[in-house]
């Protein structure tokens, strides 16, 4: 019953469409003066315009449309010289005027591209992801559905409103219908989504904090027979919050149409909620029945009509393209193709640049927070971002164990220590009592010491046999509390042994 | 006292023959007098009114610059949120709500020292002409206590026939200030569009709406049209440029060689005698000033009422979603667990009356997919054809003219079972708001059938709004001193006057 993916492929080719939602970092809503701070109380980040009093009206943040035409500007698109708002009719509780102010028949920005890489059989390999429009709207206030077993409003008892967040200005970023990509469609669509959130990133236009829903992913799924040009029903799975989830949704959805179609049934065109712990979606609204939003142009606003100079001005403003810059710090830090792919696979390059332009070597700084840094965000399940220790620590570290003051293993105890909250790496470094023992008189009363319990070993290496000095290099490294280089510890327990 | 022009009292004010307290209580008592016949007011606020005239007066003693109409009072459409005042558009769904915050034109009022009087009744939500569509009950004309005193505005025209205010404030979505005007004898203005912030309006029709002044006299309603007017950040449609110099205008009233054109289409059939008598009569005064008459056309004008009755349905099946019990007014229903989904239905099926519900399912029918090009595009389409049949017109003549009313006051109830004969009452009205241009209805005698008043509309070109002042003043002259006295000095008494 269940079938592989490649199962799913000798059959099939899929289609995506992605639609992606990004707030905007503005300091006041879209259409009123109200802040736009993450986690206020409940309903106090309101007034008349964004709880729809009865008479109150809306006016257009300005800020907002700059964001929005940098963003357009950045994926390629035209930008309207002149573009309306629209209203999408429909009831919702935690919609406060029971209607949305988007953009409908005319966007502000349409037709750009964005360009994305991913590692194929065949090595790297380019797609461009063709962008329909990008558009402004307003978010809506959130429901808390209280009583139920599930959170969902389904057995809810009774549901709360918090209107803190109606009214945050929005951007959407609709893609054109994307053939092509075979069966490295879920990597196109992940590598697309964090193209996307670099640029936003670069921009400065968003936070882009997929957990916070700062970036939303809505993906647009369907399959049709190999070398047919009829488009399949498709499927709408929202709820994407993370790049690693965009992957495993479209793979998931894939092979869940791919089971529907195969035994003779029919995808039903719906939207569908990805569960993060399961990698399945489920059921959500139907979509069969196509929804009737009623647009119709805002009439409360005036159509929106960015004079041409000023978006030169914002054109010319347009910080480095992340393509640009990956391939730019690729050159400059000499890095080879596998190790650039896992830096950006682990999201670290801004970091590793911070720590770079702090003072440590390239490769230094990318071992340890590809590496050791890594390995413990891993341990402890956290983002790497969400870890206490700055690119300054690792920079000091790296400057520390130049300097020779620690050892790389010293180090890896400093690191712990940092994450573990103990303070800066000097501090942790006072604080743990850490130094490296250079004193020659101390390692060889450890070395005796180490040398005498473990003899048979000793002997071992006495006759020639090396490699057993590996397990007495241990125990004495033991003995120093690990504050002996090691290096030295072995030149000098071989010339003790007689094989120096 | 309370027969004058708002002009004579702000004089009375300025040279201390009066107290804006004094002036308060005599409206306050005509007020309680006259309006249980009239039923112009679904809230006053005598307390607040009194503390306002007070503040003026004190003001006043110690020397401070006063706005001309600082201590005179006036009575508001309950179409505009006032802080803390109850406020309802003439619906139950509004019941017991408080705004608050104060909508733009209060802002202005407070800030000029207007006292507010109270809330005056309104067709619901602004929707119809005879006010009779009230969630409240139907205002009555103080000239014909059996007639109705138009629409929407009905309140504040009849509190101003009545002598219960000298201003009013109403809003004119599709001749809502003008028709009511005509119909109860008094001066009525709808500004052009962006001219009054429609911040705190609540919206019928948004790109129609347009708050504006009632007055006995031209002047009166210019005075008044200078303190509601100018740019406002809060309203993205209020337009940013100085408010023309209306009060001047008023004050001239010269028209010689001004070029007066009449509109082919707004006259004729369908235009009651008396109405197109006093029309012509004008017409005759304004050429014997001085001005010349010449005939326009404007062919598209046949289409406004269509245009109109699919534009702003669809614009109020919007705005009118907002009132669905979560936040605020009515809400009905809320029992045994009863889904969000059927508290709205239940509140909706409760607050709205009739007209309104008709209005919602119209829109919402114009706006479905499927229907939306051949509605609400093709009235677009006309709107703009209108555009251009009154740019056409304006370089003919400086301004236009036709009847406000085909018709004069219409019995209570005789067309309230007949929304199509209740439409056509806006007929020549509704060109104006289409093209969100503005125009004056001022009152020019009685029709010879019923003794009932007519009304004399004016429209110029979007902010020119002076124009209408310039010509409506002069006309005005002529009339008053043919009568011998403002025309609604010659309306029946009520009783109680003083």
């Amino acid at each position: 019953m269940a079938l592989s993916y490649d199962d799913v492929m000798a059959k099939y080719e899929p289609v995506l469409g992605l639609e992606v939602h990004v707030e905007l970092n503005t300091e006041s809503k879209m259409f009123c003066s109200c802040s736009t701070t993450f986690g206020g109380e409940p309903n106090t980040q309101t007034c008349p315009v964004c709880l729809a009093l009865p008479g109150a009206l809306p006016v257009v943040n300005a800020k907002a449309i700059e964001s929005t035409i940098k963003i357009g500007l950045a994926l390629n698109c035209q930008i309207a010289p002149y573009s309306r708002f629209a209203r999408k009719n429909y009831f919702y509780p935690d919609m406060p005027k029971n209607f949305q102010i988007s953009q409908y028949d005319e966007p502000i920005c349409f037709d750009g591209f964005v360009d994305v890489e991913i590692e194929t059989d065949e090595g790297p390999k380019q797609f461009r992801i063709e962008i329909e429009r990008v558009h402004m709207e307003e978010d809506t206030g959130k429901s808390l559905h209280v009583g139920g077993a599930t959170g969902r409003i389904h057995g809810a008892e009774y549901s709360l409103l918090d209107y803190n967040r109606a009214g945050i200005p929005l951007v959407e970023i609709v893609t054109k219908i994307v053939p092509g990509t075979g069966k490295y469609a879920p990597e196109v669509a992940k590598a697309y989504v964090a193209e996307l959130r670099d640029i936003l990133r670069g921009l400065k236009v968003s936070d882009v904090k997929m957990e916070q829903g700062s970036l939303r992913c809505d993906a647009n799924v369907s399959l049709r027979l190999i070398g047919s040009d009829v488009l399949g029903t498709r499927s709408e799975t929202k709820n994407v919050n993370s790049l690693r989830s965009v992957e495993r949704a479209i793979r998931g959805e894939m092979i869940r149409h791919a089971e529907l179609l195969n035994g003779g049934k029919k995808v039903k065109q719906e939207t569908r909620h990805f569960q993060e712990d399961t990698g399945l979606t489920r059921s959500g609204r139907s979509k069969e029945q196509a929804e009737d939003y009623r647009y119709f142009p805002e009439p409360d606003l005036v159509p929106v009509a960015p004079a041409a100079a000023w978006i030169e001005e914002l054109r010319a403003q347009q910080p480095e393209r992340p393509s640009l810059r990956r391939k730019r710090l690729k050159e400059q830090w000499a890095v080879p193709d596998k190790e650039m792919a896992a830096m950006i696979n682990a999201d670290v390059l801004d970091i590793v640049e911070e720590t770079v332009l702090l003072g440590a070597e390239p490769t230094k700084a990318r071992t340890w927070w590809l590496g050791e840094i890594s390995r413990l965000a891993n341990e402890k399940d956290v983002a790497i971002a969400d870890l206490s220790i700055t690119p300054k620590d690792v920079a000091d570290i790296v400057a520390l164990v130049a300097a020779g003051e620690l050892t790389d293993k010293l180090a890896r105890q400093v690191v712990e220590g940092v994450i573990a909250g103990e303070g800066t790496p000097s501090e942790v470094v006072a604080k743990r009592g850490i130094k490296v023992v250079n004193d020659d008189g101390a390692l060889m009363a450890a070395i005796e010491k180490v040398c005498a319990e473990q003899a048979e070993t000793a002997d071992k290496v006495r006759a020639g046999h090396v490699p057993a000095a590996g397990a007495l290099i241990g125990a004495v490294m033991k003995e120093t509390k690990g504050q002996a280089d090691a290096a030295r510890v072995r030149e000098l327990l071989l010339k003790h042994l007689g094989q120096g | 006292m309370i027969k004058n022009t708002a002009a004579q009292m702000s004089a009375a004010l300025e040279k201390g023959e009066t107290t804006s307290v004094e002036l308060t209580k005599l409206h306050l008592d005509r007020i309680s007098d006259v309006d249980n016949k009239v039923k112009a007011f679904l809230h006053v606020d005598g307390e607040s009114a009194l503390k306002q005239a007070a503040a003026v007066d004190a003001d006043r003693a110690s020397g401070k610059k006063l706005d001309p109409l600082a201590g005179v009072p006036l009575a508001l459409k309950d179409v505009l949120a006032q802080e803390g005042v109850p406020t309802t558009a003439g619906s139950k769904i509004l019941q017991g709500w408080k705004p608050p915050y104060d909508s733009s034109v209060v802002t202005k009022l407070k800030a000029a020292g207007v006292v507010i009087l109270g809330k005056t009744n309104m067709d619901e939500f602004a929707m119809g002409s005879s006010t009779e569509n009230s969630g409240y009950g139907p205002t009555f004309n103080p000239w014909d206590l059996t007639r109705t005193p138009g629409g929407s505005s009905g309140g504040s025209a009849a509190a101003v026939s009545a002598f219960e205010a000298p201003l009013a404030i109403g809003s004119d979505t599709g001749g809502s200030i003008r028709q009511p005007a005509a119909l109860t004898g008094i001066v009525g203005v709808r500004p052009t569009y962006g001219a009054v912030s429609r911040y705190g309006l609540i919206a019928y029709s948004s790109s129609l709406d347009q708050a504006g002044p009632f007055g006995r006299t031209v002047l009166d309603a210019a005075m008044l049209h200078e303190v509601i007017a100018g740019h406002d950040p809060r309203d993205a449609t209020s337009i940013n440029a100085p408010v023309p110099a209306v009060v001047a205008a008023a004050k001239s009233g010269d028209v010689k060689g001004l070029k007066i054109g009449v509109i082919k289409q707004l006259q004729g059939d369908g235009y009651q005698i008396g109405v197109q008598a006093r029309f012509n009569e004008s017409l005759d005064i304004l050429s014997s000033l001085g001005a010349q008459i010449v005939q326009v056309d404007c062919p598209s004008f046949e289409y406004a009422l269509a245009a109109y009755y699919l534009i702003a349905p669809s614009e109020c099946s919007s705005n009118l979603a907002r009132f669905d019990a979560m936040r605020y007014g009515l809400r009905t229903g809320d029992n045994d667990g009863a889904s969000a989904e059927t508290v709205m239905n239940a509140t909706r099926e409760a607050g709205f009356g009739r007209e309104v519900k008709r209005r919602i399912i119209l829109g919402t029918y114009a706006l479905s997919s499927g229907y939306y090009d051949a509605y609400y595009g093709s009235a677009q389409k006309i709107r703009t054809l209108i555009i251009e049949d009154y740019k056409k017109a304006f370089v003919q003549a400086d301004v236009l003219v036709s009847p406000t009313s085909p018709i004069t006051a219409f019995k209570i109830g005789e067309k309230s079972e007949d929304p199509i004969a209740m439409y056509l009452a806006d007929v020549a009205t509704i060109p104006v708001n289409l093209a969100g241009i503005c125009g004056m209805s001022l009152p020019a005698g009685l029709a010879d059938e019923d003794n009932l008043p007519v009304g004399f509309q004016i429209m110029a070109p979007a902010m020119q709004d002076q124009r209408l002042y310039q010509v409506g003043a002069g006309l005005e002259a002529a009339l008053v001193s043919k009568w011998g006295g403002y025309l609604i000095s010659k309306a029946p008494a009520l009783g109680g006057a003083k």
